[in-house]
């Protein structure tokens, strides 16, 4: 219901709230980001910030913790998907959601290290998922617009979706919601990268 | 008496509120070290969190999500002859106030994006001066002009 309030009472808000989260993520970039030029050239063979991935990390992490990472992982991002699609009618979101599959990447980030992360999910294909929420959430507003509604009016989109237009609605807001988690999710991976390895993308904490 | 029964007992939590807003002020303006500003402005943003949750707790009231068979007018179709009028009403004293845990969510997610950007200025800062004591980067500003 708070998300329900979130993305539809206060689309807007949220939707400038979502561009807040970015701008954050780009501000945080261009502080502390290291070679500007190694972000805009995708990263081919032996690209600047793609890290080797022959290269062993230079202590191996405990079995233990290893192995629990392994196991913990999966889960927290399926639980994070789980936040994100019930947001709309039970407690959970997308923030919530985005938030908690970032600290599953931040959590491979600490418990090997930030290469390991990156090889996951690489700096441009970070960034490229957070333009794409934003562009999920704006594009959705503009599907009511052309389904002959206003901005962001998710009850004329069952023009194009199936069912009613409750049905429309509650559809609209979660694909909202996937857009935030998208944005937020990527950017919290962004802003967590470039703090603890000083902008270099070469070794965390 | 019953003045402190009201205003001090029955209202306890706005003055933790008080306490923790003041406790970041005081860290904000007082303390020398930037890092330990923003912790000040941290605390500072989770007394207003907390106190714009309280507002939202209503006793005896659940979360708003209404259960499918509580939906008005799903079940009136199939007692035509008397569920017209039975089908339950949604009664708002139920239902504890969405409003501010939105409110508080937007609140949430702007304090981390602000905090994520001033620490890459601390940081920032750090690497150009070597300190983050607000009286030395004064000192070392002061020297470098003159």
């Amino acid at each position: 219901m708070v998300t329900a309030v979130l993305a539809d009472y206060r689309g807007y808000d949220t939707m400038f709230e979502t561009v807040v989260i970015f701008v954050a993520g780009i501000a945080i970039l261009a502080l502390l980001r290291k070679k500007p030029d190694s972000i805009l050239t995708p990263p081919s063979g032996d690209a600047g910030d793609f890290p080797e991935s022959t290269e062993p990390s230079k202590q191996a992490p405990d079995l233990i913790i290893n192995t629990t990472c392994r196991l913990l992982i999966p889960v927290i991002q399926l639980f994070a998907f789980y936040v994100v699609a019930h947001g709309h009618h039970s407690p959970g979101g997308g923030f919530q959601g985005g938030v908690i599959f970032g600290a599953s990447f931040i959590l491979l980030a600490i418990v090997f290290d930030l290469p390991a992360a990156l090889r996951r999910r690489s700096e441009m294909r970070t960034l490229m998922v957070a333009n794409t929420g934003l562009l999920i959430y704006a594009g959705i507003g503009l599907l009511c617009l052309v389904a002959g509604g206003n901005f962001l009016d998710y009850g004329n989109l069952d023009a194009i979706l199936p069912g009613s237009a409750i049905d429309a609605r509650s559809h609209g807001i979660l694909g909202v919601e996937i857009g935030v988690a998208f944005t937020v999710g990527a950017i919290i991976f962004v802003i967590y990268a470039n703090l603890s390895s000083k902008g270099t993308l070469r070794e965390s904490l | 008496m019953e003045w402190i029964d009201n205003i001090l007992v029955a209202r306890f939590n706005y003055w933790i509120y008080i306490i923790l807003m003041m406790l970041g002020l005081y860290a904000m303006i007082a303390k020398n070290n930037l890092v330990k500003k923003l912790i000040g402005m941290s605390i500072f943003q989770a007394a207003i969190i907390l106190f714009f949750i309280s507002t939202g707790v209503k006793r005896d009231a659940t979360i708003p999500i209404l259960r499918h068979d509580e939906i008005p007018g799903q079940h009136v179709v199939e007692h035509p002859a008397d569920g017209a009028t039975q089908s339950p009403a949604i009664r708002a004293n139920d239902y504890t106030n969405p409003l501010p845990h939105v409110l508080m969510l937007t609140a949430i997610v702007v304090g981390v994006s602000t905090l994520g950007v001033s620490l890459g200025v601390v940081q920032k800062i750090y690497g150009h001066y070597g300190t983050l004591e607000e009286n030395e980067i004064i000192e070392k500003i002061k020297s470098a002009h003159g």
